[in-house]
């Protein structure tokens, strides 16, 4: 696996003080916002069918992060799922397994002793999700007790008031301090919530400030708010690992999250990645889908392939 | 305009299908041309798709759970708040039955008038039907036991081929009245009143998706109503001898209720037959207590 520490040495310069750090994110070409949308648009259009429609099925439920994150969980909620994301289709085994389940840091254990042995990971929440608006030990101590629980993966909110406010540095070096904590325990997803972040060009500058900090995967959002994940910010986050794989030789995963609910518009985002960055980010190593409704979808489209009926809401778990 | 023309350009109505409460173009983009009962051109249908169906029977779904949920007596009223907006549109459904089924103006405006009065008369039947097919059934225990009737579902309906309005409304009616919805195949050669009746039931208060309308072939989109696994009952009136066996197969699959083709005069009175066809009994028994010598423990 590729270690961000090349990364780092990269931009040693470019992160040596606020001023400089702001120069190089505002020195990053604009977002042409009418043009990234319609390639977004353009690129949903490809028809996939039959047998590369199997495909994708098959690779969009292995790419799933299984997610619950609601106040009301509890441990039998976080059982059942994690049974789910073993065996999506128990009438079925031949379906792959989720890639994660996603839970927060108070599961974990409960989680990681549901999936042993199962090859499913577990991934963490942490960093005060979701609004991010603690102070820095507090989301260290968060991320280390996910971490101690046994969570394979941290999915941490970047502080959006600082960033908005132009304090690109503290980001940075919060992302940095909870890297350090994840050590290479656990693989780093950062969420930047670009439902809150207004413009193309700030979700453009996140990424590279998230991917500069060390992150192994950028994530879109939280789920929780309006505007999760599109074609057209994920497009964009796209383009940004892309880029900095070209620069820095170290691959980032993007892992759009919130707001994907059925089999078209995953296969939608499956040809975003194979048009963009290419066949190395068709895996679930690369590229996730923060979901839970969209597994159910997926299901059913799968059972329609094999039987030719369509199936319904009937023949899957409600969860 | 200082001039007034002398002739007006026609202006011709785009049909469409009705899916939760939307007025959609089919998905596969194809029309079919719809004649008069001699072969004149009337309008363009949508030929609905496989894929139409597959979308109708999400609303139905959809919306099945808000409808089944609402009170008897709501139903009724929206029901005969559908009659009331048919009434206000009568013209324009004489016009498309005479020349759908080539009858007069006046034979025409005699199959309007009765179906308006079929409406009414199943708008009566909402918050009745329970009285007449559930009850209070006496045990031989300390329990209060009540059989109530339930709506099934969705139920997938190929209607009627020769009586395009009164043989529509009359096996549409009885589905949603007693609370399931309903994913309906108009007559193939004359859909256009069924298309029209989707336009008055989006302004009747009637929830999206609770009737759902497709033109097309009942034999292409037939089957795949018929092996759907999320539609609970199939009605198979307009279907022929051959498609009606070849649905009913499929439908065992998931155990549908189906029910059959048979001869059938739809301005007779039709009985609650139709009702009951998609009804299921819910018996609940519900303690008592131990009835002490004084009658009650309570």
């Amino acid at each position: 696996m590729p270690t961000t520490a090349p990364a780092a040495n990269a931009f040693a310069d470019v992160t040596a003080s606020d001023s400089a750090l702001r120069r190089f994110l505002h020195g990053l070409p604009g977002v042409d916002a009418v043009g990234l949308e319609a390639r977004a648009a353009s690129l949903g259009t490809r028809s996939i069918k039959t047998s590369a429609k199997a495909y994708a099925i098959d690779l969009a439920i292995s790419m799933i992060d299984l997610t619950t994150l609601e106040g009301a969980d509890t441990p039998g909620k976080v059982r059942a799922l994690a049974a789910k994301a073993v065996h999506p289709d128990p009438t079925d085994r031949t379906t792959p397994t989720t890639a994660a389940v996603c839970v927060y840091p108070d599961m974990v254990a409960t989680a990681k002793a549901a999936l042993a042995g199962s090859g499913v990971k577990v991934a963490s929440v942490a960093t005060a999700f979701p609004a991010g608006r603690a102070a820095l030990p507090v989301k260290l101590a968060d991320t280390a007790d996910a971490i101690a629980a046994g969570a394979d993966e941290i999915d941490m909110v970047i502080d959006r008031g600082a960033f908005l406010a132009g304090r690109y540095l503290e980001v940075y070096e919060q992302i940095a301090a909870i890297k350090a904590e994840c050590g290479d325990r656990a693989r780093l997803k950062v969420i930047f919530e670009t439902g809150e972040l207004s413009t193309y060009d700030n979700i453009r500058r996140a990424s590279w400030l998230g991917m500069m900090a060390g992150a192994d995967f950028i994530k879109t959002s939280t789920g929780k708010v309006a505007v999760n994940a599109t074609p057209a910010n994920t497009l964009l986050m796209l383009e940004a690992v892309r880029d900095f794989r070209d620069r820095t030789g170290v691959q980032i995963g993007v892992k759009p999250a919130g707001g994907i609910r059925n089999t078209k518009e995953a296969i939608k985002f499956l040809v975003l990645v194979n048009e963009t960055v290419g066949e190395d980010w068709l895996d679930n190593h690369w590229f996730r889908f923060g979901a839970s409704s969209l597994l159910n979808d997926l299901l059913m489209q799968r059972q329609k392939l094999a039987t030719g009926r369509y199936s319904g809401p009937d023949y899957v778990t409600v969860d | 305009m200082s001039e007034k023309s002398e002739q007006r350009l026609s202006v011709f109505k785009t049909y469409k299908l009705y899916v939760g409460g939307k007025f959609p173009r089919s998905e596969s983009g194809r029309v079919y041309e719809v004649t008069d009962s001699k072969g004149k051109w009337l309008a363009n249908a949508p030929l609905s798709s496989r894929k139409d169906a597959r979308d109708a029977v999400v609303a139905a779904r959809k919306a099945f759970g808000g409808w089944a949920g609402a009170t008897a007596y709501n139903r009724g009223q929206i029901l005969y708040r559908v009659a009331e907006m048919l009434e206000g549109r009568k013209g324009q459904f004489v016009h498309e039955v005479a020349h759908a089924e080539g009858l007069s103006k006046n034979k025409a405006a005699e199959v309007v008038e009765a179906t308006i009065d079929r409406w009414v008369w199943y708008a009566g039947w909402t918050d009745k039907i329970a009285q007449v097919v559930g009850g209070a059934n006496p045990v031989a225990g300390p329990f209060f036991n009540l059989s109530t009737p339930e709506p099934t579902g969705v139920v997938a309906v190929i209607a009627p081929q020769e009586s395009s309005f009164l043989g529509l409304v009359s096996v549409i009616a009885p589905v949603i009245a007693t609370g399931s919805t309903a994913v309906v195949v108009a007559s193939e050669k004359a859909p256009l009143p069924a298309l029209s009746l989707g336009e008055v039931l989006a302004t009747s208060d009637l929830p999206g998706g609770v009737v759902n309308i497709l033109s097309g072939k009942a034999a292409e989109m037939g089957p795949h109503l018929a092996a759907h696994q999320d539609v609970n009952a199939i009605d198979l009136t307009g279907a022929d001898a051959a498609l009606a066996r070849e649905l009913e197969i499929a439908a065992a699959d998931n155990l549908k209720r189906v029910l059959r083709p048979r001869a059938e005069d739809f301005t007779a009175s039709p009985g609650t037959d139709r009702m009951t066809a998609f009804l299921e009994t819910k018996t609940v028994w519900h303690p008592t207590g131990s009835l002490g010598a004084s009658g009650s423990s309570y």
